[in-house]
């Protein structure tokens, strides 16, 4: 039967007050509380649901990045995943790790075992790219479900719901293909205390980009990360030609 | 609003082994009362029954106590190569996540635990190097030479970022093999039929907000241990039960509490001392409010420093509001003139322990003990506790280790009662320590408030190390202390000018707080009437005031005419500063879902 990857990015937590670096090469990430991606759990969740369902076997998670992303790989054990696979990047590789890199190890991992669903997640909330799950079926010529609001299986076809601009969507794709998962897939389940303890015992293999043949050289290079410009208050007038004085003076008009 | 909860009656001895469902609607009872028996009918479908686990010893709590207890165990284990397995919950996301303190460690414990401390990379980068202490007047400052001898001298210590350190001690203890599980909150106490503590259950997950259980619902984990212990810190929820339940309080005066609100700023290079360190009393607080500041330079690359004020919670005047005393502190040109041209990084609060030697309750029972500020060994004057919580952790796992790994462990009662634990701190340097500083807090309870207590502590503690025969009494429950609104005068808070001083929501969004929305509100009420007709109309809502996070405020009602609490439970910082100051004592903090509260990094 059919075997599901699920890709979960270790990001810094939607709560915490992002702070840029003094020497503005990125954020300060040390110490920092990380989570796992919101739309990468529900990405997990759509497919531990499949597969309690029984329309796939297997659910296998992975992550790239350094010895901590094993964390958000158990959690993603915890919620039901079999097995993980985390690929080993770090350093100034991790720094300059984007969607393009992303893409390439998962489609090689993709035809390595053999899955019939890549399901992701829409888009991470640190970079907001939106480019992971593209990337990855075009690269493995697969067909792609994005936006999915509402998945479902029906022999070797998926019925996907895509939320975009205009309502919503359905298509109907055949496997194998890339999902991404939007907001109102499902609600992801907790990782409870046993199933953190149960997932303890679950393999998680390592591997680096070069085993999978893919080169890790980033296209692009960042030159500052400076903070948003900090809002000026607003000034409140009493009449329009008060509105349209202050307009004129300031140059907008 | 009360708490809807799902409790579950463990055993029902008509019923055999089946665990029923019990759903509390508004009852005017306590939510410790777990013997409640009102059986109604269990929604369909939900899985009620508990996973548990058995362990040998099970912590509650990654701080400085809880950690060294757990590494303490494991380094015994290896020595005497036996086998156990140590488990231990924290409620914080990581280890480390809702540690705060200024911190000016003393090494004493450190030095024990782990004699290669520095080889092991323990972050205690600034030694301290330039102490100073003053009387601050609104526009002066009074130098007060910090004589060696004085409970505030900081030779030989280190400025650390305890959050950091507390982390690290979180690696030492799971490479020595303690099982540590951050985002999992211990939320009940777990009993043998004897009456021994068995061990905890974490909190269940996935109920909505009007105590429905949710499509992701699930109950907790029981974790089952020969002992437990509870290492909360100040004011833990589970030691307010355990106090009541095995009557440790009875020979002790109740506890007194601080709340401590700090902050971090990187500052201007050239203003920058490392190793400096700083503490005043005086304004902006009048001599009859317990409190003073710190101002900590690190020497960890960047120019950061780490400055807060502490408020002693027996204020009088429902007025003060700590945060903004903090925060006007901040102006006094001694302080200003640091601050000038920095930026602030961070915030976070936390209420702390001052109750010392006559506050220290019994603290072994049948099945467990308790360990470190939960029962509270700070040292006031030195203002320091995470060394004498070290010791109490690495004292309690001595005390246990034998009786533990027994064949026989010749105990009473189904959880081991481990009373040696309690005789071990006695003789210990906590007791004496804390035995020759008692008198000093109590001493502010005098006219001449704060001038009367240093004159008391310069005579008596700096010449007589405390061998005084007295032992002075504290002015009794915090909560009690507050004068009704219409015998005090409100305070004239400045605004918050933006680059010194802030306001409250600003600040609570730079602890990186935050809450599951859709759950119930974990600051429960025992009797909804009584914010309105006892806080607002006494003391005027203190509570809008003491708390450092913006979780109470007194709303109009929508229908006009009157007004009502509202409780923004998702800002809470756990600083536990309600649940000790309210003085109708209505208001119960009970933990909230694992993961959620501060996120702290190195505060």
């Amino acid at each position: 039967m059919s075997r599901v990857l699920v890709g979960v990015k270790r990001v810094i937590d939607y709560a915490v007050k992002i702070r840029v670096k003094p020497d503005q090469s990125g954020v300060v990430t040390d110490g920092v509380k990380h989570s796992m991606n919101p739309f990468c759990e529900i990405a997990v969740e759509e497919a531990v649901k499949l597969k309690e369902k029984k329309f796939i076997k297997e659910v296998v998670a992975v992550s790239c990045g350094p010895s901590q992303v094993t964390e958000t790989i158990r959690t993603a054990l915890a919620m039901g995943c079999d097995r993980g696979i985390h690929v080993e990047v770090s350093g100034k590789d991790y720094e300059a790790m984007g969607p393009l890199q992303i893409s390439k190890i998962f489609a090689a991992l993709a035809k390595k075992e053999e899955a019939s669903l890549v399901i992701l997640g829409k888009q991470a909330i640190d970079d907001d790219c939106n480019q992971t799950g593209q990337m990855t079926a075009a690269l493995l010529d697969w067909p792609q479900g994005t936006f999915a609001s509402e998945v479902t299986i029906d022999g070797e076809t998926v019925k996907v719901v895509r939320e975009i601009d205009g309502g919503l969507e359905t298509i109907k794709i055949s496997m194998p293909a890339v999902l991404t998962a939007d907001l109102r897939l499902n609600t992801p389940r907790y990782a409870t205390l046993p199933n953190i303890m149960k997932a303890k015992k679950k393999k998680i293999a390592n591997m680096k980009p070069a085993d999978l043949g893919v080169d890790m050289v980033s296209r692009v290079e960042v030159l500052r990360v400076d903070e948003p410009p900090t809002r000026l208050a607003g000034v409140k007038v009493e009449t329009v030609d008060d509105l349209v004085a202050k307009l004129k003076a300031n140059g907008t008009i | 609003m009360c708490l809807w909860k799902i409790l579950v009656v463990l055993q029902c001895p008509s019923m055999g082994c089946c665990c029923k469902l019990t759903l509390m609607s508004k009852l005017q009872v306590s939510t410790f009362d777990i013997q409640i028996v009102q059986h109604t009918n269990i929604p369909v479908g939900v899985e009620m029954e508990r996973f548990a686990d058995e362990a040998d010893v099970v912590i509650v709590g990654g701080g400085p106590a809880g950690l060294s207890a757990a590494i303490r165990l494991k380094q015994l284990a290896k020595e005497q190569e036996k086998e156990l397995r140590v488990c231990l919950v924290e409620k914080a996301s990581q280890i480390g996540a809702h540690t705060l303190s200024g911190a000016c460690l003393e090494p004493s414990a450190l030095n024990e635990l782990f004699p290669d401390w520095k080889e092991r990379g323990a972050p205690l980068n600034t030694p301290v190097t330039e102490d100073l202490f003053s009387i601050l007047t609104e526009k002066y400052r009074i130098p007060v030479p910090m004589l060696p001898g004085l409970p505030m001298n900081n030779h030989g210590n280190y400025i650390v970022r305890l959050g950091h350190f507390v982390h690290w001690l979180g690696e030492q203890a799971e490479e020595l093999g303690v099982e540590i599980y951050p985002g999992y909150a211990a939320a009940e106490v777990l009993f043998h039929e004897d009456g021994s503590v068995k061990g905890i259950a974490t909190n269940d997950v996935g109920i909505a907000k009007d105590g429905s259980p949710k499509d992701v619902f699930e109950r907790g984990m029981e974790l089952h241990a020969k002992v437990t212990l509870f290492g909360e810190g100040c004011h833990g929820h589970l030691a307010k039960q355990l106090y009541r339940q095995f009557n440790l309080r009875e020979n002790c005066e109740p506890q007194t509490y601080a709340i401590g609100l700090k902050e971090l700023w990187v500052i201007d290079e050239k203003k920058w001392r490392p190793g400096r360190v700083e503490h005043s009393v005086g304004w902006p607080l009048n001599r009859n409010t317990y409190g003073g500041s710190f101002l900590y330079h690190l020497n960890e690359g960047e120019p950061l420093v780490a400055l807060g004020f502490v408020v002693g919670l027996d204020y009088t005047n429902p007025y003060l509001s700590p945060f903004r005393e903090f925060q006007r502190w901040k102006h006094h040109p001694f302080v200003a003139k640091t601050l000038e041209g920095g930026d602030r990084i961070a915030y976070g609060a936390r209420a702390l322990n001052e109750g010392g030697y006559q506050c220290l309750p019994k603290v072994t029972f049948p099945g467990g003990m308790l360990i470190g500020c939960s029962p509270g060994f700070m040292n006031v004057p030195k203002i320091k506790g995470t060394h004498t919580a070290m010791k109490s952790g690495m004292l309690a796992a001595e005390a246990i280790f034998p009786k533990v790994t027994a064949e026989d462990p010749a105990s009473e009662t189904a959880g081991l009662h481990i009373p040696e634990y309690e005789d071990n701190l006695k003789k210990s340097w906590i007791w004496k320590e804390l035995y020759a500083v008692r008198n000093i807090r109590p001493s502010f309870h005098n006219y001449f408030g704060l001038y009367g207590g240093m004159v008391y502590t310069g005579v008596f503690y700096w010449i007589l190390r405390g061998k005084e025969p007295w032992t002075l009494k504290h002015a009794g429950l915090d909560s009690a202390q507050l004068k009704p609104a219409k015998e005090c005068t409100p305070i004239e808070y400045p605004k918050p000018d933006g680059k010194l001083s802030f306001d409250l929501l600003s600040s609570v969004a730079l602890s990186g707080t935050n809450h599951e929305g859709d759950q119930p509100p974990h600051l429960t009420l025992k009797d909804d009437s009584i914010p309105v007709a006892n806080n607002l109309a006494i003391y005027d809502g203190p509570e809008q005031r003491f708390c450092p996070a913006g979780v109470y405020e007194y709303v109009p009602l929508e229908t006009g005419e009157g007004m009502r609490l509202q409780i923004n439970a998702q800002n809470c910082v756990h600083c536990k500063t309600c649940d000790i100051k309210d003085p109708s004592q209505n208001i119960n903090w009970v933990v909230p879902e694992g993961s959620g509260g501060p996120a702290y990094n190195g505060l």
